[in-house]
């Protein structure tokens, strides 16, 4: 009896999950539908205006579209070395060891500080540098925002990948070694292809990340409505200008907003879906 | 969303139980009096109502800060005792209120121009200056139209970053409006609204957002709420104001803007005002109320009650707490203005008889003589 009840309960939790998921989708696309039908699907991807005054009004998304892929692509382009420098850290050359108990805390401290926090280092203390290394005038922009994001999603991809390298089997690296293979050379050629599809997939979760990282970019980014010309250049990313604007927005704005947020969703969404079939395509392999 | 709406009622209706609880010994009934609207004012109008409220145990005001579209939405609806906005309403807007509507301006605010130069402690702006550098035109701190404007101090070659909002403001809505006055290129391009498609520059939110990024930032220029940044004390341009003087932001100068000939229903904008000592990014912000408040189920007491709301609003002590807290008190002409239109206000054509009710009466008598 019991156990039926505690598996009754289990099973209207487990279902409670999807209507609540089904409802958020629901209520995206519900309320962005004003904006898509304005405009149509295409024309408001592939539409690089954004224009709020009444007379001329016009919302489209690709300037935050592209604005959120430089940002995050770049950042995780940026974050590969060292997330990867500290899985191997952890994972193969200090594995069980002390000292990698030590930095595998620290790095999962990154992960627990608010962004609001990592903002304000951004603005305070990384901007002066950025500006010195004379990338524009005031500092903000997509440069900053990425080096700021790498740091963020570095225990993202790293405490997954180092799991994924420990995991490596033993007899398969001893064997190496009887082969008379060096450290090395176990890494490269024995530990790092059997944990690839482990990494590529936590590299694409950190990717996930930073897609949608808001408020730490908002402070970052400069918040301009346009397609931002290069890495030096300001911009804005779908979760920032959502930030900036939900507030005061009403009518074709706010649904275009809500048309934004519902986009970021499915795009978060499918590189979920690529990191699983990266990771059951390179299992198999 | 439903259960939101249930939830704050209940709260609304436990608080205002415990409050008659409370004050069941001096008085029988409690009054509440409602409004909602601008966000700008809402610093003054929290302690001018406290300070009401105080005066008077029997009455609770509650203002929400919802926006002034919001506010005279709200007004239409008669869901709310006042509105508040800090733009007047527009012809078409009075004729969709279904009632004469009433504006009664409470203060002053302005818009300044914070920046950040290193050795710079007093610059001189105009505003199609100011129009150049947020449309682009203008890129460097010693460009020519600049240093003619400044011979006094030496402006270093150093790019010039605009700041403005990244969120719809009122703010933003004034600043523009006032460039759109004076510059016409800015009319033709930019144009004005709570929100732009803007051409150079960069965007934070808030005030204290681009306040943030204006005192961080060498070479930074953005536009912010003069009750912000005067509290602050940061460091802000002299507009040249219509007269050709340069004109710093403080309270005097910006009550100086509606030292002009003012509209006998008060909607004016003293946006570019004529007077020689006013700061030229001026505005007013108005409590909007029926004329006629005999409507719905409103008594001549309640109608009477915010009436005397409104008087302490506008005396010397409501003004005088604006002062405190950086909003700009209303000149006299304009205290006239205000008083001759709360006159006109009704109970179904009846007069209303106010001043009579509890404490505040010392302090509003004095104002009307």
């Amino acid at each position: 009896m019991k156990d039926k009840i505690f598996r009754l309960f289990l099973f209207v939790a487990a279902l409670l999950v999807l209507v609540l998921a089904a409802a958020i989708v629901y209520a995206l696309v519900s309320r962005s539908s004003e904006a898509f039908q304005e405009y149509g699907i295409r024309e408001f991807i592939t539409n690089a205006e954004w224009d709020p005054r009444s007379a001329t009004e016009e919302y489209g998304a690709l300037s935050f579209i592209l604005g959120t892929l430089y940002t995050a692509f770049f950042a995780l382009l940026l974050c590969i070395p060292f997330a990867l420098s500290v899985a191997l850290f952890n994972g193969v050359y200090f594995k069980g060891k002390k000292i990698a108990g030590v930095v595998r805390s620290v790095v999962d401290l990154l992960a627990g500080i608010p962004s609001i926090v990592y903002g304000l280092w951004g603005f305070y203390t990384v901007r002066p540098l950025v500006i010195d290394l004379g990338v524009n005038a005031q500092g903000f922009g997509i440069f900053l925002s990425s080096i700021v994001l790498a740091i963020m999603i570095i225990p993202y991809a790293s405490s997954l990948s180092s799991e994924f390298l420990s995991m490596v089997p033993n007899n398969l690296k001893e064997g190496a070694y009887s082969l008379g293979a060096t450290r090395l050379e176990v890494v490269q050629h024995v530990s790092m292809p059997m944990a690839s599809p482990g990494i590529v997939a936590s590299f694409i979760l950190a990717l996930g990340r930073a897609l949608g990282e808001t408020m730490a970019v908002t402070m970052l980014i400069g918040n301009t409505n346009r397609i931002p010309h290069g890495l030096r250049d300001t911009g804005n990313t779908m979760a920032s200008v959502i930030a900036n604007q939900f507030g005061e927005a009403d009518g074709l704005k706010l649904s275009a907003l809500i048309a934004i947020g519902l986009l970021l969703f499915i795009i978060t969404a499918v590189i979920n879906l690529i990191a699983k079939l990266v990771m059951k395509k390179l299992s198999h392999a | 969303m439903r259960h939101f709406l249930l939830c704050s009622l209940l709260s609304v209706l436990v608080l205002s139980c415990s409050n008659s609880s409370s004050n069941s010994g001096e008085s029988s009934t409690v009054t509440s009096i409602s409004g909602a609207g601008a966000t700008f004012p809402y610093p003054y109008y929290n302690i001018v109502f406290r300070d009401y409220m105080r005066q008077h145990g029997n009455i609770t005001v509650n203002y929400g800060a919802i926006g002034s579209g919001g506010g005279i939405r709200s007004l239409r609806d008669r869901s709310v005792d006042f509105g508040a906005s800090d733009a007047f309403l527009n012809e078409k807007e009075i004729a969709s209120m279904n009632g004469e509507i009433i504006h009664i301006a409470t203060c002053l605010g302005g818009v300044v121009m914070a920046y950040t130069l290193r050795g710079v402690d007093s610059l001189r702006l105009t505003g199609p200056l100011i129009a150049d550098i947020y449309l682009g035109k203008i890129k460097k701190w010693n460009d020519p139209r600049l240093v003619a404007e400044n011979p006094a101090i030496k402006l270093p070659d150093l790019d010039i970053t605009p700041v403005y909002r990244s969120d719809g403001s009122g703010t933003t809505y004034n600043f523009s409006d006032y460039l759109c006055v004076v510059s016409p290129d800015w009319k033709e391009i930019m144009g004005k609204g709570k929100a732009l498609k803007w051409e150079a520059g960069i965007a934070a939110k808030g005030n204290p957002g681009v306040a943030g990024i204006v005192q961080q930032t060498e070479g930074a220029i953005g536009y912010i709420g003069s009750e912000y940044a005067l509290t602050l004390k940061l460091p802000t341009a002299k507009l040249k104001n219509r007269a050709g003087r340069y004109v710093d932001a403080t309270l005097e100068t910006i009550s100086a803007a509606a030292n002009v000939e003012l509209p006998d229903d008060m909607r004016a904008t003293i946006t570019d005002s004529a007077d020689p000592g006013a700061y030229p990014m001026s505005l007013f912000t108005w409590i909007l109320i029926y004329r006629d408040q005999k409507y719905d189920n409103r008594t001549d007491e309640d109608a009477s009650q915010l009436v005397d709301l409104l008087q302490y609003v506008i005396s010397p002590k409501g003004q005088k707490v604006a002062a405190q807290i950086n909003y700009a008190p209303l000149p006299p002409q304009a205290l006239k203005k205000n008083r001759q239109l709360i006159n006109k206000i009704n109970y179904g054509g009846a007069a209303i008889v106010s001043g009579n009710l509890s404490a505040a009466t010392d302090s509003t008598n004095t104002v009307l003589k």
